[in-house]
This record gives structure tokens, sequence and C-alpha cells, in this order.
């Protein structure tokens, strides 16, 4: 195993800084060419005229799925050293509906809201600001909801583990739904242009 | 759609499977170097933890959320927000190059200007409050925890979508 390569040591705290800041570039640079950082296009995800968010992630889903599988079996990158983000079922279900709401006003999320400011944007940096004061507001609530924020709680906990069912067979089951959905990407994206059109 | 000028005007995006195999190769790379994904609500949350913190030390710690995002000793020290510096340059070098640097309010043809920015910075606010309950975003949960295969990460992508695609309908029309 000599990834990850902080891990292993081959990067120090500036080095791993560093890496940061040019992952950062290019994650910005892939969502602009993408077209992630317009609001308008987004919004065509929702009525279904433009799926590229659906697109753009799950294809990006996909390849660092089967990056980490495959690099994990050749014995390169030691999966249980990855940061895995703690599971809270109800609050993440519970979150993920309140920023859906937040995400279809907005026509940004929180990354796509900055790609949007950098280009020039006003709607963008309007998210940002929102955004930001969204967070320093509900940090400040935590407290009071504590007993929420914390319940429901199930450490590392992955799909495998969930189905009992090993690795592949999860990895497998995703890109074939993937794959399903490009291909039926473009047939919903024809109808719903017909149903604007014809409206 | 509009038709790119064929000297001057912003080219066209990029093919948005091409764009997902960058991102996915990008996602790919921050775990092998730095063994974590990608993030952007999380920066969000370390840089309110600091405001609080320069405000007042004591009342900072006193909140368990913001005390947790304090671990790194200073912002510019904290992964994510260094890596949400680079996402602001990345987007305006790729936009630069492309010819798609403009100031605009993206809206609506019926919005206007103030109504538009109301309503995005309404929306920013409620998605804030969303990921602080959901310890992240479309970034941190649904791409990075998406590809680590955690429940809770699909979990919220489920909840998102779902909610998305409701708020978006009750709003129909908001953008044609």
């Amino acid at each position: 195993m000599i990834a990850p390569l902080s891990d292993a040591g081959a990067l120090g705290p500036r080095g791993v800084l560093v890496a940061g800041f040019f992952v950062g570039i290019a994650f910005g640079a892939c969502l602009e060419r993408a077209g992630l950082g317009s609001a308008r296009k987004l919004m065509g995800q929702f009525d279904l005229t433009d799926l590229a968010v659906f697109k753009v992630m799950f294809t990006a889903i996909v390849t660092a799925m089967l990056g980490l599988f495959w690099l994990s079996r050749s014995g390169v990158l030691d999966l249980d050293r990855l940061y895995l983000p703690e599971t809270f079922l109800l609050p993440q279900l519970a979150g993920g509906v309140i920023f859906g709401v937040g995400f279809a006003l907005a026509g940004l999320c929180p990354g796509t809201s900055c790609v949007a400011a950098a280009t020039g944007r006003g709607d963008g940096l309007a998210v940002v600001l929102g955004m930001f004061s969204g967070v320093l507001f509900t940090g400040w609530l935590v407290p009071a909801f504590g007993g929420f924020f914390l319940s429901t709680a199930r450490g590392g906990f992955t799909l495998p583990s969930l189905f009992g069912v090993p690795q592949g067979m999860v990895v497998l089951a995703i890109v074939a739904v993937a794959l399903a959905g490009f291909a039926a990407s473009a047939r919903i994206e024809r109808w719903a242009a017909r149903g604007r059109a014809g409206a | 759609m509009t038709t790119p000028e064929r000297s001057e005007g912003p080219r066209p995006y990029a093919d948005p499977y091409l764009a997902g195999v960058a991102l996915g190769l990008v996602l790919l790379s921050a775990f092998v170097l730095v063994g974590r994904g990608l993030g952007a609500s999380g920066a969000f949350a370390t840089l309110a933890a600091s405001t609080v913190n320069a405000v007042s030390g004591s009342l900072a710690q006193k909140n368990s959320f913001f005390a947790d995002h304090l671990d790194a000793g200073g912002p510019w020290r904290d992964w994510l927000v260094v890596e949400l510096a680079g996402v602001v340059i990345g987007a305006w070098i790729s936009a630069a190059l492309a010819g798609r640097l403009r100031f605009m309010v993206e809206r609506g043809p019926h919005s206007s200007v103030a109504g538009r920015l109301a309503v995005a910075a309404a929306g920013g606010a409620v998605m804030g409050a969303g990921a602080v309950l959901a310890r992240g975003c479309t970034s941190g949960q649904a791409l990075t925890g998406g590809a680590l295969l955690s429940v809770g990460s699909w979990v919220f992508i489920a909840g998102a979508f779902a909610a998305a695609y409701v708020a978006a309908w009750l709003r129909r029309g908001a953008w044609s």
C-alpha cells in the first residue's frame, strides 16, 4: 500500500494543503467546463430538458468508485485509511430534504455557487452569501437541537455492510443503474423538450 | 440554445460525460493524495466557525458545531478552505480561457434582478441549514460519500433530489 500519500508520509501537512489547492483548481475547472456554474443550465435537471447534473455527477461517482475499487484490489490504496463521512440517518435525510428545497430555489449548490460567483454571476454571489449566513445561523442553533442532530448515528456505514454483500456487487449495481440512467437520459430530454414546445 | 460566434463569444460547454470522467479522476486523485474527497459546505462551516471565533473565542468553543470546525487551527490551515479557494481560481481560469467571464445575474424571463438575487440568497440560506444537518452537500456527501458507498450519503442524495424536484415543480415557470 502506498496510498493515500499523506498517510504514507510522502506528503506533510504543508504538502496536503498545497495538494488541496491544486485539487480545488481542477475541481472548479471541471464544474465550469461542464456548465454547472450556470443556474439556468442546472435547473434543466429539474424540468428534465438538460440532465447535465445527473450525467456529470453520476459519471464522476462511477469513475471514482471504480478507481477506488481497482486501486484497492491491486494493493495500491488502503480503503480503510480514507476518511469516510459518518452516517446519521434521520438528520441526513432531513438535511437532504431541506438542502434540496434550497438547491431548487438557488439554482446552484454550494460548490457551483462559488463557480458562478467566480465567473461574474451576481446570483452566484447571492447564493454564497446566503449559504454562509445559513451555516452560521444553523450552526449557532445546533446545541438547541443536539438530540436530533446526533440521533440515529451509525458511524462509518457503507452499503455493502448494510446489505451484507461484497463491495464488488454494490459497485456493479451502481454502475448498472447509472448506465440505465444514461441510456434513458437522451430520451427523457427529448420528451421534456417536446412537452415544453407543446405547452 | 445559443450558437457561439465564430471568432468571439463564449465557447460551448464540454460534453457532460467527458466532464464527469474528469471530475471523477479529480475526486480519485484527492483520495490517493490526501485520503479524503472533495467538499464545499465544510469550508463554509470552517469560515463561519472562524468568524464566530474571531468575535469571541469562548462563544465558539461553547458551541459543539463551531468547536468541531476549528480543529485545523486557523481557516487557511483547513484543507477544505484551501480547496474551495482553488475552486474559485480554477473556475475563473477555465471561464477566462473559454471566453465565458461576464458580469450578469442569471434569471428567468419574468424575474427581476432584485427578485432573483433575493430568491438566490434565500435558497443559499436554506441549503446552508440542510448542509449543517446533513454534514455536507453535493460535494462532500453526494460525490465523495457516494463514491465511498456511504449509506448516509446515498440517503442524502435521495432526499435532496426528491425535494428539489418537488420544489422546482412548485416553482415551475420561474425559469421559462
